[in-house]
């Protein structure tokens, strides 16, 4: 994929698949250690350990329609192809732990992108799900957490077009805010 | 999480989308587009994208879902359009340079554009 958040957005569809309803996801950029990590978790059915084995390979799947699965070996190959690695964790009943590292730097990883568009979708998802999104870059960080906001609405669901917009704007700002550099000269002392 | 900052807005939000709610789940229109592996590599996000700002821009309120893979990955992006009383009609290769016209012609002027369909469900009755 042409970024790395169509990659989380996979993922993040995966979990939905699952049952979960809550969702937690973490991207961590550490530019002094030259490492992005991308962790998504999920209180979904989770995967038995002979499914772990073969979830990497593109002709496992659990989808009834097709018999090829290409959103883990994807995101695993774009991880491995970058000095990294992508590793699942997982107990029935209970919830699977997906987690990709990348170097940084590296010339063939792809750009985060989109992230509020991709954060979106799943929050327009037919199945309402919770997501508990932690972005950091360096000492910033932007945190959302779905679960607030919905409380807030009390029956109102998310998706409401209302709603929905308010939601996108609140999800571009803080991913804005990650990234503002200062205008101008700074002085020197 | 910090405090939401912006509780007051949120507030208002939910009193003013409280007023329509009854009307819109009984009478209103579904978008659903298609999110598996298959959708997003074909770019059903910019589609969704595309579709968001039309009808923000049309000022038309509609409920726009996003779902799993339903097996016709070739013919992703897959766009649904549900209208009450009205059949659900699938639509095929959907691009965002064909979102003004696909919401123009089948929500404004409600005709199915036949060249872009695929598919259709009969209605169902609701209770």
């Amino acid at each position: 994929m042409r970024e790395l958040s169509l990659h989380i957005l996979d993922l993040l569809e995966n979990a939905v698949e699952a049952g979960a309803s809550r969702i937690g996801l973490s991207i961590r950029e550490d530019l002094q250690a030259d490492r992005m990590v991308i962790e998504i978790a999920d209180d979904g059915c989770g995967m038995r350990k002979e499914l772990i084995e073969k979830a990497l390979d593109p002709f496992c799947t659990t989808r009834k329609t097709r018999h090829v699965g290409l959103g883990l070996p994807l995101f695993s190959e774009a991880a491995r192809r970058c000095g990294g690695d992508l590793v699942i964790q997982s107990t029935p009943e209970k919830g699977t732990r997906v987690k990709a590292t990348f170097r940084h730097s590296h010339i063939d990883r792809a750009p985060l992108g989109d992230m509020p568009a991709a954060l979106l979708a799943i929050l327009l998802s037919e199945r309402p799900v919770d997501l508990d999104y932690c972005h950091q870059v360096g000492l910033r960080e932007f945190r959302f957490d779905s679960s607030e906001i919905r409380k807030e609405l009390e029956e109102v669901p998310m998706n409401h077009p209302k709603v929905r917009g308010w939601i996108f704007q609140l999800l571009q700002e803080g991913e804005a805010s990650l990234f503002q550099e200062k205008q101008g000269w700074q002085p020197i002392r | 999480m910090a405090r939401l900052k912006n509780v007051e807005e949120l507030k208002k939000l939910r009193a003013e989308a409280l007023k329509d709610i009854m009307v819109r789940t009984q009478t209103g229109t579904r978008i659903i587009v298609g999110m598996g592996t298959c959708g997003i590599a074909a770019g059903a996000r910019e589609v969704m994208n595309a579709i968001l700002k039309e009808l923000d821009a049309r000022k038309i309120e509609a409920h726009v879902e996003t779902v799993g893979c339903v097996g016709m990955c070739a013919k992703e992006p897959l766009v649904d359009i549900e209208q009450a009383g009205k059949s659900r009609i699938r639509y095929a290769n959907i691009a965002p340079e064909n979102v003004p016209r696909l919401i123009e012609e089948h929500l404004i002027k409600g005709n199915v554009i036949q060249e872009w369909a695929i598919g259709r469900l009969d209605a169902r009755k609701i209770q």
